[in-house]
């Protein structure tokens, strides 16, 4: 049985973490980690890591799906939907209520400035993510297949364009192969 | 009424069946049924409402669904819009994990799991420069500069909690006079 406090958290952590997540699903995603990986200890860095990649192999929002998973692995049914209900709902409560009172502001400096001001913040918390992936890679996988996965994915990312749920999957099919030999 | 509802449930399954990458990826998706497709809307009325999604928090798919969904047909319209957008993906994700944790001791799985976990770093890295050159259109390169060198210093030295610098942030574009705006970076206090 969850206790109610666990509820009582899960629904604070995605309400608080999208509240304050100006630029969208991806905006969250540092404020989400921080609260869950070493606030709540619900999970491991790896664990989250994993959880980051296989959300973003399939379709769809990335901060439902975030929500959704991480709601679900700490209160089950009632867990995920709280999660998603703090998610989804203050965000489109606001913009149902304040439409009309923003369409008369949209181009007051201080409303534009909001989303400008937080740009270059979460560019940062990404980063420290991003770190933290290779430094778990680099002591699981070794050098080696860390430099041959990275270039590559930029490269097919980057400079092909490609749809990055084929390039999970092709991960997939390398860490597959590695993992049989190695 | 029910046809509506059958229509914000189709538009909104398959913009968020499609939509790979999250957030902005999908807006053309979404677009493409509610403008193109339902005529729901006109073009500019859906870039205001895009505009004006962006002065608020939180996801911008579910935002754009729920308000959508609301002018067509109310609070219902509003639920199943966000339903039909959230929830397929977040139920395949879960049942993923749930299999995979299961088979995570089998070394080809294991493998797997740790193949992508540099590919994952990849993909924040991008995103985070996509958020470093959205914001060079605005904002001087310097500033951008002495922002990021700041922050990282509060949150990976300073241990300062990610989200209060947000929310110093917040107060500082609210807040602060206007003339001197993008001077202070220090605001993550």
């Amino acid at each position: 049985m969850v206790e109610i406090i666990t509820y009582l958290e899960l629904f604070w952590v995605f309400f608080i973490t999208n509240f304050l997540g100006y630029g969208g699903g991806p905006a969250t995603i540092p404020l989400v980690q921080h609260e869950v990986v070493e606030v709540y200890s619900w999970m491991t860095e790896y664990e989250f890591i994993e959880m980051l990649a296989a959300g973003n192999a399939l379709p769809g929002p990335i901060a439902t799906k975030m929500a959704g998973s991480i709601g679900f692995g700490q209160g089950g049914i009632i867990g995920a939907t709280l999660t998603l209900i703090a998610t989804v709902v203050p965000s489109l409560i606001l913009k149902i209520l304040l439409m009309n009172f923003l369409v008369k502001h949209k181009n007051s400096p201080r409303v534009k400035r909001l989303a400008l001001y937080i740009k270059p913040a979460i560019a940062v918390l990404l980063g420290v993510i991003m770190i933290q992936n290779f430094t778990v890679a680099f002591e699981t996988i070794g050098i080696f297949h860390l430099i041959i996965l990275t270039l590559s994915a930029w490269y097919f990312l980057e400079k092909k364009k490609t749809h990055p749920s084929l390039v999970i999957l092709g991960a997939l099919i390398y860490g597959g192969v590695m993992g049989m030999f190695g | 009424m029910l046809k509506q509802y059958k229509e914000i449930t189709v538009a909104f399954l398959r913009a968020g069946a499609l939509g790979f990458g999250g957030g902005a990826v999908c807006l053309p998706l979404i677009q493409r049924e509610v403008v193109e497709k339902y005529a729901w809307m006109s073009h500019d009325e859906f870039g205001e409402i895009v505009a004006i999604s962006n002065t608020l928090p939180g996801p911008i798919n579910t935002k754009m669904a729920g308000y959508v969904g609301y002018r067509v047909a109310g609070i219902m319209g509003a639920i199943i819009a966000v339903c039909a957008t959230i929830l397929p993906s977040a139920i395949v994700l879960i049942m993923l994990l749930e299999t995979l944790s299961t088979f995570r001791e089998h070394p080809v799985v294991s493998g797997m799991l740790q193949a992508i976990v540099p590919v994952v770093g990849v993909m924040l890295a991008l995103m985070g420069w996509q958020f470093l050159t959205s914001a060079s259109k605005e904002m001087k390169k310097y500033l951008i500069l002495i922002h990021v060198l700041v922050i990282a210093l509060l949150v990976a030295f300073l241990n300062v909690h990610p989200a209060l610098v947000v929310g110093g942030l917040i107060g500082l574009a609210l807040f602060s006079p206007q003339q001197k705006s993008k001077i202070e970076s220090e605001g993550g206090k």
